[in-house]
C-alpha cells in the first residue's frame, strides 16, 4: 500500500483522480436514492403551493434572513411535539425552493406558527417586537409597512413551475393581481383569485389596511399559511414512547 | 505588483481588465435598477481601475530576467494584506451582531443593519474573505516551496485574487441589500456564483501547472490537501448552487432543489465547506508551517496518508448528521452519524501526528509565540473534532440542535483551530516575504496570541453553558406533565451568556487588530523579498 502511494504522490493527475473518487462516494450513496425512491417524499394530494403574496411574503422572509434565528422543521421529539405541534414531514416541503428547515432556535421554530396568533399580533410584533413581548430580542423591522413590489411575481410563479410547483398558465399570468386580491377581500379580483387558489387561502387585509399593499400584507399572509399548506401535519400519529 | 510584471504581462492584464468592466457594464445595464446593477458597476469599478493602473504603467521598466530564479511572492503579499482586512471587518461585524443579542434596542432601525443581513455578512467575511484569502495566499507560496518553482505565470494569480475578493465584495454587499439564496455559506446570488466557477477553475489550472514544473519528484502533503480543498469545493459550490435565475436581469434565484433532498444537498455542502474550506485546506497550511516553524520533520508520513484519505472519505458522507430526528429518511441520518463518529480516527491522526511533530522542540513552543499559535491550533483542532463527531450521536443531537452549543462549537474550530493556525502562519511568511528575520515586534505577537487565546475560551465556555442550558430548558417537563419553561424562559436565560460571548469576541478582535498593525508595520519596512530561491533545472551533462 505504502508503495502505491509512494507512486501515486509522484503524479498529480493520478492525486486529482485519486481525491475526485473518494470524495464522490458518500455523497452519491446518500444523495442520488432521495431522487430515485418514492417513499422518500410522498406528496400529499392536498398541497397547496404558495400563493403569490405568501411567495412574496416568503422571499422578504429570506431576504431578511429570518431563517437564521427561526427554524421551520419540528423534530420528532415529544417536547417539540408538546411546544410546536405535529412533527414535520417531507411531503410538507415539497415545492419549497428552497427549503427553510435552518439550523438555529434564537427564537422559536415557526413551521406550525399559522392561525396560532393574529394578524394584528404579527403586524405590531414585527414593527416593535418588544411592544408584545417585552423581553424578545428580535429586531424590529419597521420598514416593512412600504409598499409590496409585485413586478417580478409573473417570472418567479413561471420559474417555479419550470421547477415542478404546479402553478397553471393561469395562476402565472395573473400573479401580480392575485397578490392584490388576496390582501383586498372586497376587490372584484376575488372571485378569479378563489377560482385559481379554490377555498384554502385566506383573503384578508393581512396588514390591517386594505387600501394598501405592503411588504407587510406579503410577510404577514406567509406566516399565517405556515403549516397549512396541506392538512396532512394535522393528522400525523403521535406515537407514545413509554 | 505592476512592477514585477513584464510589459506582455502588462498588456495581457490590461486586456482583462477590459473585459472585466465590460462585463460589469453589461451587467450593470441589463439590470437596470437594483443589486444587480450595483454589482455591474463594482466590476465596471475594479475593471476601469485595474486598466488606468495597468495603463498608466504599461511601459515602466521591466523586471529583470533575474525574476526567473526567485519565487513570485508578490500575489501572496496581496493576500496576506486582503486576509487582514477581512478579518478586522468580519470580526467586528461579529462582535456587533453578537452585542445585538444581548442588546436588540441598539440595531439602527435601516434594513441595512438589521441582525437577519449582518449575519451573513460575518459568516461569509470570515470563511470566505478571512479564511479563503489566507488558504489562496499561503497556497501560493507553498506550492512554490514545496515544488521548489516560480508560479507557471504572473497573470493568473491576480486573476484569482482580484476575482476572488470581487466575488466576496459581490456577497457582503447583496446580503446588506438584501439579497440572497438563504442557503447557509453560500448565500451569495447565482451570477456570482458562476463568476466564483471561473476563478477557481483558473486556480485550479494554475495550481497543475506550476505542480508540472516542480522540482521535486513527490508532492508534498500539503499540496495534498491543497488540491483536495481546490477540487472538493468546487464540486460542492456548483451542484448546491444550482438555481434557475427568475430573469438573466435580476439577482433573484430560485434553486432547483426543492425540501428533503435541498436540505440533504444542502448540509452536505454545508458540513463540507467545513470539512474541505476550514479542515482539510488549513491542515495543508498546518503541513507546511509547523515542521518549518519548529525545525522538525513531519512525526509520522504514515500517519499523514492514512489521515488524508480518511478525512477525504469520511467527510463528505457525514452531512446527514444535522438533520437528526428531521424529515430526512432515518438511513441517511444514521449513515451521517456513523460516519461522523468514524471520521474521529482520521482527525485525531492529524492532529496527534502535528502534536507528535512538536516532540523536542517544546523550548520552541515555549519561547516563540508563533509556534505557540501552531500549537494552539494543533489542540483545538483536536478538541473541536471531538465534539463534532460527539454532537453527531442522535441522542446527543437531540439535545444540543437548534441551540448555541453548535455555535460554540463552530466558533471552537474557528477561532481556536482555523484563525490561529492561520496566525501562526502569518507570523511566519510577513517576516519571509519582507526579507526580514522576524516581525516588527514580538511583544504584540505574545499580546495577539493572549487575546485570541482568552478570546477563544471565553466564548466557547460561554456558548457550551447557553447551549446546554437551552436544550435542557426546551426538554424539562414538571410533575404534571407540562413543559416546564416557555420559549421566552430559555431566551431570557441567555442574557449573561450573550453578553460574555460578545466579551470574548471582543478580546479576539482586538488580538486581530494587533496583527493587522503589526504586519504593517513589518511589511512596510521591508527589505527586498524572500531570500530562498527555486531550484532552476540543469541542462545535462
Amino acid at each position: 500500500m505504502l508503495k502505491l502511494h509512494y507512486n501515486l504522490e509522484r503524479v498529480s493527475m493520478g492525486l486529482v483522480a485519486a481525491i475526485i473518487i473518494a470524495a464522490s462516494v458518500g455523497g452519491i450513496v446518500e444523495i442520488a436514492p432521495l431522487f430515485t425512491i418514492d417513499e422518500t417524499v410522498e406528496v400529499p394530494d392536498d398541497l397547496r403551493p404558495h400563493t403569490p403574496l405568501e411567495l412574496a411574503g416568503r422571499e422578504i422572509f429570506i431576504r431578511e434572513g429570518c431563517y437564521a434565528c427561526h427554524s421551520q422543521m419540528v423534530r420528532s421529539l415529544a417536547d417539540e411535539i408538546d411546544r410546536y405541534g405535529p412533527y414535520s414531514q417531507a411531503g410538507e416541503s415539497a415545492y419549497d425552493h428552497p427549503m427553510l428547515w435552518g439550523s438555529k432556535r434564537t427564537g422559536p421554530d415557526l413551521a406550525r406558527i399559522g392561525g396560532k396568533y393574529s394578524d394584528e399580533w404579527h403586524v405590531r410584533h414585527l414593527i416593535d417586537p418588544r411592544s408584545v413581548v417585552p423581553a424578545s430580542i428580535m429586531p424590529a423591522y419597521p420598514w416593512l409597512l412600504k409598499s409590496l413590489d409585485t413586478d417580478l411575481l409573473t417570472d418567479s410563479l413561471a420559474t417555479l413551475s419550470e421547477l415542478g410547483v404546479p402553478y397553471s398558465d393561469e395562476m402565472i399570468t395573473s400573479a401580480a393581481s392575485d397578490a392584490l386580491a388576496q390582501s383586498r377581500p372586497d376587490s372584484n379580483e376575488t372571485d378569479g383569485f378563489r377560482a385559481r387558489y379554490e377555498e384554502r387561502p385566506a383573503i384578508r387585509a393581512f396588514d390591517g389596511d386594505p387600501a394598501r399593499l405592503t411588504e407587510m400584507d406579503a410577510l404577514v399572509a406567509y406566516l399565517q399559511a405556515l403549516g397549512t399548506l396541506t392538512v396532512v401535519s394535522e393528522t400525523v400519529v403521535v406515537e407514545v414512547d413509554e | 505588483m505592476i512592477a514585477t510584471l513584464t510589459v506582455s504581462e502588462r498588456q495581457a492584464g490590461l486586456l482583462l481588465s477590459i473585459i472585466l468592466a465590460a462585463l460589469g457594464l453589461a451587467m450593470a445595464a441589463a439590470a437596470r435598477q437594483g443589486v444587480m446593477s450595483v454589482h455591474g458597476f463594482l466590476a465596471l469599478g475594479l475593471g476601469v481601475g485595474l486598466a488606468f493602473m495597468l495603463g498608466g504603467a504599461i511601459y515602466d521598466p521591466e523586471p529583470d530576467e533575474d525574476r526567473l530564479r526567485s519565487y513570485y511572492d508578490a500575489p501572496t503579499q496581496f493576500g496576506i494584506v486582503m486576509t487582514l482586512i477581512w478579518a478586522v471587518i468580519a470580526m467586528a461585524v461579529g462582535v456587533w451582531v453578537a452585542a445585538l443579542l444581548y442588546w436588540p434596542e441598539a440595531t439602527p432601525l435601516w434594513p441595512e443593519t438589521s441582525f437577519g443581513r449582518l449575519r451573513p455578512v460575518h459568516t461569509t467575511g470570515i470563511i470566505f474573505g478571512f479564511g479563503g484569502n489566507a488558504l489562496i495566499a499561503t497556497s501560493f507560496h507553498v506550492l512554490q516551496r514545496t515544488s521548489r518553482a516560480r508560479l507557471a505565470d504572473s497573470i493568473s494569480p491576480w486573476v484569482v485574487l482580484l476575482g476572488y475578493n470581487l466575488f466576496c465584495v459581490w456577497a457582503v454587499t447583496g446580503y446588506l441589500m438584501g439579497s440572497t439564496q438563504s442557503k447557509e455559506y453560500a448565500e451569495a446570488e447565482w451570477y456570482a456564483d458562476l463568476w466564483l466557477v471561473v476563478v477557481w477553475v483558473t486556480y485550479f489550472v494554475l495550481y497543475l501547472r506550476t505542480l508540472a514544473r516542480r522540482n521535486e519528484p513527490h508532492i508534498y502533503v500539503a499540496n495534498w490537501y491543497y488540491l483536495a480543498f481546490i477540487l472538493v469545493v468546487a464540486m460542492l459550490h456548483i451542484v448546491n448552487n444550482l438555481a434557475l435565475p427568475v430573469r438573466w436581469s435580476s439577482a433573484e434565484s430560485f434553486p432547483i432543489w426543492s425540501g428533503v433532498q435541498d436540505a440533504m444537498i444542502q448540509w452536505w455542502y454545508g458540513h463540507n465547506a467545513v470539512a474541505f474550506f476550514l479542515t482539510a485546506g488549513f491542515l495543508g497550511m498546518l503541513y507546511y508551517f509547523l515542521p518549518i516553524r519548529s525545525g522538525r520533520p513531519i512525526w509520522s508520513y504514515r500517519l499523514s496518508i492514512i489521515s488524508f484519505w480518511g478525512i477525504t472519505f469520511f467527510y463528505i458522507w457525514v452531512g446527514s448528521h444535522h438533520l437528526h430526528y428531521t424529515a430526512l429518511p432515518y438511513w441517511a441520518q444514521t449513515l451521517g452519524m456513523t460516519f461522523s463518529v468514524m471520521l474521529l480516527v482520521p482527525s485525531w491522526a492529524s492532529a496527534g501526528n502535528a502534536i507528535a511533530t512538536l516532540n523536542g522542540a517544546w523550548h520552541k513552543v515555549r519561547d516563540d509565540a508563533t509556534l505557540r499559535f501552531m500549537f494552539v491550533a494543533a489542540v483545538f483542532y483536536g478538541l473541536s473534532t471531538f465534539e463534532g463527531s460527539f454532537l453527531a450521536i442522535r441522542p446527543v443531537n437531540s439535545l444540543s440542535h437548534y441551540t448555541d452549543w453548535t455555535v460554540g462549537h463552530v466558533h471552537s474550530g474557528t477561532l481556536g483551530w482555523v484563525a490561529m493556525i492561520v496566525f501562526g502562519a502569518i507570523y511566519t511568511l510577513v517576516p519571509q516575504i519582507s526579507g526580514r528575520d522576524a516581525m516588527v515586534s514580538s511583544r504584540a505577537i505574545e499580546w495577539h496570541f493572549w487575546l485570541a487565546v482568552s478570546g477563544t475560551l471565553v466564548y466557547v465556555v460561554a456558548m457550551w453553558n447557553a447551549g446546554i442550558t437551552q436544550g435542557l430548558m426546551w426538554r424539562a417537563y414538571d410533575e404534571n406533565g407540562a413543559l416546564s419553561y416557555s420559549f421566552l424562559q430559555s431566551v431570557q436565560a441567555m442574557a449573561p451568556y450573550y453578553l460574555l460571548r460578545t466579551i470574548g469576541g471582543g478580546l479576539f478582535l482586538a488580538g486581530a487588530v494587533i496583527c493587522a498593525w503589526n504586519c504593517w508595520a513589518t511589511l512596510r519596512l521591508a527589505h527586498g523579498s524572500a531570500k530562498d530561491r527555486p531550484l532552476l533545472p540543469q541542462p545535462a551533462e
